[in-house]
């Protein structure tokens, strides 16, 4: 089986390091295979910002998602730009303060980065919430393998938190508002 | 050996560590910084240097003069830095210096697209120094060869004493992957033993290749220059010398094209035959799977690993029984030529290009099959 997913948000989101962890999870410590590729503008913070991973059983060729089992947005032009290239069937889980039009039914909205904000004091932790809440939402990878991996990519003095972070997301989708 | 997820570029990077690189000079370009960024901290651990120069132009002139003192040296950049290293590159292949040169190519010319992917640089790493020059250009298509191909460019750069490039592009250097790394690589050493200082002459018909040649600082005479020069290293106008140093020169591939052409391959029997390299070469394998699970017609792919010198006699004879020729290319149609003349006349070869910065699909190719 192949599952391709999108995380995309702007510049500064983290949804890059997201992503790497997400794949580190699943390749290295669930021996899947996977490939990460992102794509960003030059600037640092500000402008979109998307990475893909492709999780598979069999070995992956073509490195790039187009056709999603699973889109993650944390802002509004990403939503506006990626619903398309998301499967009929695909889940979708958006951030409810930056995408305030949501383009299809059935999306998961949840409160990512008021959570982040509010919960753990810094918006910096919304990409680790939402990683949290991507495993409970598909169950793609374990929570213990995301932990192992933010372990790896994460600067020390911030791990504490990061681990909290992941766990705050992964109660949060689990009792959806 | 455990099981990492890394990204070309630092699969590159280890490569040039485990290869026995030493010193690195170079400045940062986007798509192949962080080749820069990961030595720029292992480096100076190991013992090596690390240097960050002014431009590019100072990064190869500065790694010339660390090979020249007998350190295993390496620089990386892209698109625009490339432009800038002609200079120090022909500088190489005049004065046997082994050299290499990542170009993790983005899109062209000028400062062009810096973030988004290209292989528009094919033709600049055979012909981009002037004067004919040997050279030699690898193109990794996963993160493994990231690191596969920079060891070999370290070998065969200090083997042939030349300029060695390995082209990869913004797909395989940001590509993450997970890969088994070996932490020792096959490595090149010289087996001939030196000739005693009286005899020593840096351009000898004996060290052309696979040679021990001296470095500064050793206690031998050697005179490194631009200009032509006779088998001790000065200058000279004689004809006979001149054509002795050009041949002298071309040789180091003529002499070594069986083992230098580096090709994988599946299905050649097949009508129509997909040749490919780099990052487009997994749209081509993708691109195969599923035109044969759809229609249950074989289709071949022919990768070349290494694309200069252009395996020309090999391709001859592995593209014999082709009927067609499909060549993917993100670029508006480089290696597509030498393709061409390989196969007799009556065979087309089809170009799938793309050069908006976007990934070719395996959609594109299948179209064209």
């Amino acid at each position: 089986m192949k599952t391709e997913i999108r995380l995309a948000g702007t510049g500064g989101q983290g949804v890059i390091l997201a992503s790497i962890v997400l794949a580190e999870a699943a390749g290295v410590y669930e021996g899947r295979h996977v490939v990460q590729t992102q794509s960003y503008g030059p600037e640092a913070r500000g402008g979109a910002s998307k990475a893909d991973v492709i999780i598979s059983d069999e070995p992956i060729l073509f490195p790039k998602s187009r056709r999603l089992d699973v889109l993650v947005c944390l802002s509004q032009q990403a939503a506006d730009k990626y619903f398309d290239d998301l499967k009929v069937r695909g889940i979708a889980i958006i951030d409810r303060f930056y995408v305030r039009e949501c383009p299809r039914e059935g999306t998961i909205c949840l409160p990512l980065s008021e959570t982040a904000r509010n919960e753990l004091g810094r918006e910096l932790f919304t990409n680790i919430v939402t990683l949290g809440a991507f495993a409970q939402v598909t169950r793609l990878v374990k929570l213990h393998s995301l932990e192992k991996a933010i372990a790896e990519r994460v600067p020390l003095h911030t791990l504490e938190m990061n681990q909290q972070a992941l766990t705050v997301g992964w109660k949060l989708a689990a009792n959806p508002l | 050996m455990a099981v990492q997820l890394l990204s070309g570029n630092e699969a590159c990077a280890i490569g040039a560590l485990r290869a026995g690189v030493k010193f690195f000079a170079g400045y940062p370009i986007t798509p192949s910084t962080e080749i820069a960024e990961y030595l720029s901290r292992k480096l100076p651990k190991i013992g090596g240097t690390f240097v960050q120069m002014e431009d590019e132009i100072g990064s190869i002139c500065c790694m010339n003069g660390a090979t020249a003192a007998g350190l295993k040296a390496m620089t990386a950049t892209s698109g625009p830095g490339f432009s800038l290293m002609q200079e120090g590159i022909g500088y190489s292949a005049m004065t046997e210096l082994p050299c290499i040169i990542v170009n993790v190519m983005r899109g062209g010319p000028a400062t062009g697209s810096p973030t988004r992917s290209s292989q528009s640089d094919v033709m600049q790493a055979r012909h981009g120094t002037h004067g004919d020059h040997p050279i030699v250009t690898l193109c990794p298509w996963n993160v493994k060869e990231c690191f596969d191909l920079t060891v070999e460019a370290v070998n065969v750069s200090e083997r042939l004493r030349i300029p060695v490039i390995v082209l990869a592009d913004e797909i395989t250097g940001h590509m993450r992957e997970t890969v088994e790394l070996p932490e020792k690589p096959l490595l090149w050493h010289p087996t001939n033993p030196r000739k005693p200082r009286d005899q020593y002459f840096h351009y000898d018909d004996s060290n052309n290749y696979d040679s021990n040649i001296a470095s500064f600082g050793e206690g031998y005479r050697i005179h490194l220059t631009g200009l032509v020069h006779r088998k001790d290293g000065f200058p000279t106008n004689d004809p006979e010398i001149i054509k002795w140093n050009m041949d002298r020169l071309r040789k180091k591939l003529e002499d070594n094209e069986s083992w230098l052409w580096d090709v994988t391959f599946e299905d050649l029997g097949s009508e129509t035959i997909i040749v490919c390299y780099g990052s487009t070469a997994r749209s081509a394998m993708e691109a195969k799977r599923q035109y044969e699970r759809k229609t249950g017609r074989r289709v071949g792919i022919l990768r070349l690993r290494m694309i200069w010198p252009f395996p020309q006699q090999r391709l001859v004879s592995l593209l014999k029984s082709a009927r067609r020729v499909i060549v993917p290319e993100m670029n508006q149609g480089q290696l597509n030529r030498s393709i061409e003349r390989t196969v007799s006349p009556d065979v087309p070869v089809i170009s799938v290009l793309r050069y908006d910065g976007e990934t070719l699909t395996p959609e594109a190719i299948i179209e064209a099959l």
